[in-house]
C-alpha cells in the first residue's frame, strides 16, 4: 500500500511502535507483538537482578524486531545521557527513545533539559527519538539539534485520554521535516487511527495493549487502526460543515401530490 | 575491598577487576544485553577485564526489561 516510513534512513515495516511495558508476562508479550505486526518495540534499563528469569531481548530477537532503548525514568539530561550510553553498550544500537521527565505525577517531559540531552546525544552519534509534550515550536527545537523524528504526546502517559490537542498534532506534523510519532496517551484504537489521520507519520503504543482486557486483541485493533488511519489520510476527508449536505441528487424527485377531490 | 554493586556491598580482593565485580551477580561472559557504570562513567565491555577497581567503588550493572 503505502511507501514504508523511514527513520534515519531505515525502512520501519510497520507503522505501530510496541511499547513493551505493562504486560504480564513475556508470553502474553510475544503474542500481542506478533498480532500488532510491529517491526519494533522499546526496552528499559535497570539493575541487574541475578534471581531474575528469562530475558525481554531474548523475546524481542525471536521475533525478529528492531530493539528501541528508552532513558525512561530519568529526570535530569544528565541521567538520560548516561543511560542511552548504557543502553548503547548493552544492545550494540545508535538508536534511543530519548525521556526526560518532569516529575512523577504528570510524567511531562522537562523542555530544557530534554533539548540539552538530545543536542549532547546527537553530538555523541546517536539517532534520537524524544519523547515530547505536543508544542509544535519546540519540536521544532528538537528538530533544530537533529533528533531523527519527534514523538509528541497525546496526553500523559498511561492516561488513555487520547490526543487532547489534534490541533497542535496537526501543526507539528505540517511543519515537520522528521517524522512525527505520536507517543502517549492513546487509550484504544480510535485513538491511533486519529493520529494517523492527523498525519503522523507512525504511533507508540504501550498501555493501551498492555493493559487491555485482552491485548493480543487491542493488539490486532490497534494495528488495523493505524492502517486505516493511513489510508484515510492519504484517501482525503471531507471538510466539516455545520449543516446537512444531501448525498441525494433531489433533480428526478417525483412528486406526489394528491388530486383535488 | 569493599565496592557497592548496584546499591549493595560486595567484598571482592584488593586487585579485583571490573569482571570480577560483574561475576558476583552474573557469568561476565553472558555479556550480551548487560552493560556496566563505574563511579558514573559507562565501561565498554572490551576493557572490562582491565578496569581495576577502587576502594568504594559504585558499580552499576544494567539490563533490559520491559518498559516505555
Amino acid at each position: 500500500m503505502s511507501e514504508p516510513l523511514l527513520i534515519a534512513g531505515r525502512a520501519l515495516p510497520s507503522r505501530l511502535i510496541l511499547g513493551t511495558g505493562g504486560f504480564e508476562s513475556h508470553g502474553v508479550l510475544a503474542e500481542a507483538l506478533s498480532a500488532s505486526g510491529t517491526g519494533m518495540c522499546t526496552v528499559a534499563l535497570r539493575r541487574l537482578d541475578p534471581g531474575a528469569r528469562g530475558s525481554i531481548l531474548d523475546v524481542l530477537e525471536g521475533a525478529g524486531v528492531q530493539i528501541l532503548p528508552n532513558t525512561a525514568g530519568c529526570f535530569t539530561a544528565r541521567d538520560a545521557i548516561l543511560t542511552a550510553q548504557l543502553a548503547r553498550e548493552a544492545f550494540e544500537t545508535e538508536w534511543i527513545k530519548l525521556e526526560v521527565i518532569g516529575d512523577e505525577r504528570t510524567l511531562l517531559p522537562d523542555a530544557v533539559e530534554l533539548v540539552s540531552a538530545a543536542e549532547a546525544l546527537v553530538d555523541d552519534g546517536f539517532v534520537v527519538l524524544p519523547y515530547t509534550t505536543d508544542d509544535p515550536i519546540l519540536a521544532r527545537r528538537l528538530e533544530d539539534v537533529g533528533c531523527a523524528a519527534v514523538m509528541p504526546l497525546g496526553s500523559p502517559i498511561g492516561s488513555g485520554m487520547g490526543i487532547r490537542n489534534p490541533y497542535n498534532i496537526s501543526i507539528m506534523v505540517e511543519r515537520a521535516g522528521v517524522p512525527v510519532i505520536l507517543d502517549a496517551g492513546v487509550g484504544t484504537a480510535s485513538d491511533a487511527a486519529l493520529a494517523m489521520e492527523l498525519g503522523c507519520d507512525a504511533v507508540l503504543c504501550a498501555s493501551a495493549i498492555s493493559r487491555a482486557h485482552d491485548p493480543v486483541a487491542m493488539a490486532r485493533a490497534i494495528r488495523l487502526s493505524v492502517e486505516a488511519g493511513l489510508l484515510a489520510r492519504g484517501a482525503g476527508r471531507i471538510p466539516r460543515r455545520l449543516h446537512a449536505e444531501a448525498s441525494t441528487a433531489m433533480e428526478g424527485m417525483p412528486v406526489f401530490d394528491t388530486p383535488d377531490a | 575491598m569493599r565496592v557497592i554493586i548496584n546499591g549493595e556491598l560486595h567484598e571482592l580482593d584488593a586487585d579485583a577487576s571490573l569482571t570480577d565485580a560483574i561475576s558476583a551477580l552474573r557469568d561476565p561472559r553472558e555479556g550480551r544485553g548487560l552493560a556496566a557504570a563505574l563511579d558514573g562513567e559507562v565501561v565498554p565491555r572490551g576493557r572490562w577485564s582491565e578496569t581495576r577497581l577502587s576502594e568504594g567503588a559504585r558499580i552499576e550493572l544494567v539490563v533490559a526489561v520491559q518498559g516505555g
